[in-house]
């Protein structure tokens, strides 16, 4: 019988090929998907949740107000109009609130946007309930059209004492290529 | 078995088709030369251009594709590639094999190499131009806003990871199963040791490079949204899995240094290494330690305090191995026979400059501080008396060292002294100011500045353009060894130096211990 000699580092190179392409899966399976869930679940990078929050009654805590500011940003390439209704609102923690924001599509083509929320300071994000919001939806405009984008909120009253301001940031951007494809609403 | 008992093939074949250690260290060494030339002409035309404030000789574009090339170039195509090239010279001599594990997985890790550096270099004639957007390539600059090129680029970067991946993996093979009988884990030198445990680190952590230029890949191809908060992606999280593999890699680029210094310091002292167990264990705990530590390069993306408290804590702790090291090379010295030949000199440099450059890495690694910091010169200033002064001063150390054992020919050793002094003060004449100017504020990767950072920029040029001329009287002092150095036949070419490299012939014949060498039991480690 004819033994071919293996190579003694042969069971070495196979563990150390293993654990590379492990790694290089490690980045796609656990990276992205635990990155997203942390930044979820500690509202860190202010990320708000990207899913309406579903009012319990609360009792609204008179004794604070808190001044929310909303800021509106056009991603690169994206020539909607875009602008809050009100620039601050003060607010007691515990009641909803209800403003709107504009947008208008000022070309001459349908398109599809999806406005992306951050909030101010990170810390203040996991407080800041969406009862309802435009940023949970995709919104269509025809060419030349406009619409008025309804957003309520609640600012939670376990809201650290420290906090006065809560600033929330709308990026929009244009989704019209890949509107057809289902996408997770944030 | 004949085979192996003539020499090198003639012609451009023996380099082609070679599967011997020596002629691919060889291979490594000339090829990673080649690339610090290209990377430091790159520098050149940045120093040059900031030699005086307002745009002077180059388009602020085309600035961004030199800082971006320089980096790139540097730390994969010189810094990377020299210490494989090293480890494959003296691996197998240090722990008595007769070659690598894998000799014809060898030869390939080192020629994807060159077509690699190709593909990267050519972008620069491209239409939009190379790579605009720094070594580090954060999204969305390297994927909305690149240049067409950056395909070319992503491919690029998975050539030389399979190639870094293949070359460790051999590395790692060899040292776990062709040491000769007798060399325990605790006899192997340190460089062997570091290289081992630095190959661990490129195993782990460039599949991490791979997954990242690959989600570019897909993001700007195939209509995915890792990094694209449109699509419900994140740009930070590129940042998160690009120092993922990042912290590591200053380690990786770091650790075959460390190896060095700690061959050639005991060599000239005349005294065995001090505490050679605890450099070993002070080795894999600055690896274990850069695997939590990334996020201190993104103090200022907006992470929660208890984050940064816990990245600025992790980070200042590897000041502790780091020190243990440091301390083992200057007891080392203490009280020895000390001599200061070039690769003595150069290892001396190593020591100043790396602990100036771990002290200013103390201060980075100060959260609160950091936000001053983070994007000046003092981040430039301080990586650079890292990258240049620890890699680059002990890789050149190195060649000074094995030099004669490699070619037979002892170097020119005043023009050498000369290549260290012109090297040392034109390093710092370079790098010192540029932690002032950061300190004030000056922003990195800016073609231009303000009024008056004017003076201490110009200083930096004018080290910048000594250190780099001084590389040419490197190469010529390399080349005039190798043409007509004065023939050294002793085995051991220096005095003090331990270990098995210096017990073959000299120059190292083709094939070396093809008979395992016998290791003496009661002899520590070398």
């Amino acid at each position: 019988m004819i033994r071919i000699a293996a190579n003694p580092a042969l069971d070495t190179v196979i563990k150390l090929v293993a654990v590379s392409c492990a790694m290089f899966a490690f980045v796609f399976v656990v990276m992205v998907p635990l990155y997203d869930v942390l930044c979820d679940a500690l509202g860190i990078n202010g990320k708000t949740s990207g899913e309406a929050y579903s009012a319990v009654p609360a009792v609204v805590d008179e004794s604070r107000t808190i001044t929310v500011q909303f800021i509106t940003n056009n991603a690169a390439d994206m020539p909607w109009e875009f602008a809050p209704s009100v620039t601050a609102l003060k607010v007691h923690p515990g009641a909803a609130t209800d403003t709107v924001f504009f947008a208008e599509n000022v070309t001459n083509h349908a398109m599809v946007a999806q406005a992306i929320p951050s909030v101010s300071p990170s810390r203040a994000a996991e407080y800041f309930l969406k009862t309802e919001c435009f940023c949970f939806n995709q919104q269509p405009l025809d060419a030349k059209t406009s619409a008025e984008m309804p957003l309520q909120f609640i600012v939670d009253q376990e809201l650290p004492e420290d906090i006065k301001t809560i600033t929330l940031s709308y990026t929009i951007f244009d989704v019209t290529e890949r509107a057809g494809e289902a996408l997770a609403s944030r | 078995m004949g085979d192996h008992s003539h020499g090198p093939a003639k012609g451009l074949s023996r380099w082609l088709f070679t599967t011997n250690h020596k002629d691919i260290g060889t291979m490594y060494l000339w090829f990673s030369f080649a690339m610090f030339i290209l990377g430091g002409a790159f520098a050149m035309i940045i120093r040059a251009e900031l030699f005086q404030p307002g745009m002077q000789l180059v388009e602020p574009g085309f600035f961004n594709q030199m800082t971006t090339l320089h980096g790139l170039v540097m730390v994969f195509g010189a810094i990377m590639p020299s210490f494989v090239g090293l480890a494959n010279w003296m691996i197998p001599m240090m722990i008595g094999a007769p070659d690598m594990a894998l000799p014809r997985m060898n030869n390939w890790s080192f020629w994807i190499l060159p077509p690699g550096f190709l593909m990267l270099a050519s972008t620069l004639f491209m239409e939009g131009g190379a790579p605009a957007f720094g070594w580090t390539f954060y999204a969305p600059l390297s994927t909305t806003y690149a240049a067409p090129s950056v395909t070319f680029f992503i491919f690029a970067i998975h050539a030389l990871g399979i190639s870094s991946i293949m070359g460790s993996i051999n590395i790692i093979a060899t040292v776990m199963n062709m040491r000769a009988p007798g060399m325990t884990y605790m006899k192997m030198p340190l460089f062997v040791w570091t290289w081992l445990i630095t190959a661990f680190l490129l195993v782990a952590v460039m599949p991490v490079l791979a997954g990242a230029v690959t989600m570019m890949l897909m993001d700007i191809h195939f209509g995915t949204s890792f990094f694209s908060a449109a699509g419900g992606g994140d740009p930070v999280l590129f940042q998160h899995i690009f120092w993922f593999f990042g912290h590591p890699e200053v380690y990786i680029i770091i650790l075959p240094a460390f190896g060095v210094v700690s061959q050639i310091i005991p060599a000239f002292s005349r005294k065995p290494l001090f505490g050679y167990a605890s450099m070993v264990y002070a080795t894999a705990a600055i690896a274990f330690l850069s695997f939590i530590v990334w996020a201190h390069h993104m103090y200022t993306v907006g992470m929660p305090v208890a984050g940064e408290l816990f990245f600025m804590y992790a980070t200042m702790l590897i000041a502790v191995p780091t020190g243990v090291k440091v301390f083992n090379w200057v007891t080392t010295m203490w009280q020895g026979a000390l001599s200061f030949e070039t690769p003595m000199l150069f290892s001396i440099g190593f020591l100043v400059l790396f602990t100036i450059g771990g002290f200013t890495g103390l201060m980075l690694s100060i959260a609160p501080a950091d936000f001053q910091y983070h994007d000046t010169y003092f981040v430039v200033a301080h990586f650079h008396y890292v990258m240049v002064a620890g890699a680059v001063f002990s890789m050149t150390a190195a060649v000074y060292y094995w030099l004669p054992k490699w070619t037979g020919k002892m170097y020119n050793e005043s023009m050498g002294k000369i290549h260290f002094w012109i090297s040392f003060v034109g390093f710092n004449i370079a790098f010192f100011p540029q932690h002032f100017v950061g300190l004030a504020g000056m922003p990195r990767r800016i073609p231009d500045y303000a009024l008056q950072f004017a003076d201490f920029n110009m200083m930096s040029s004018i080290g910048a353009f000594i250190y780099g001329a001084s590389q040419i009287l490197f190469l010529y002092n390399v080349v005039a060894t190798i043409v007509g150095g004065k023939t050294v036949s002793d085995e051991k070419v220096w005095d003090g130096a331990e270990g098995l490299e210096w017990t073959v012939a000299t120059p190292a014949p083709y094939h070396t211990f093809e008979v395992p060498p016998k290791i003496d039991p009661a002899h520590a480690h070398s």
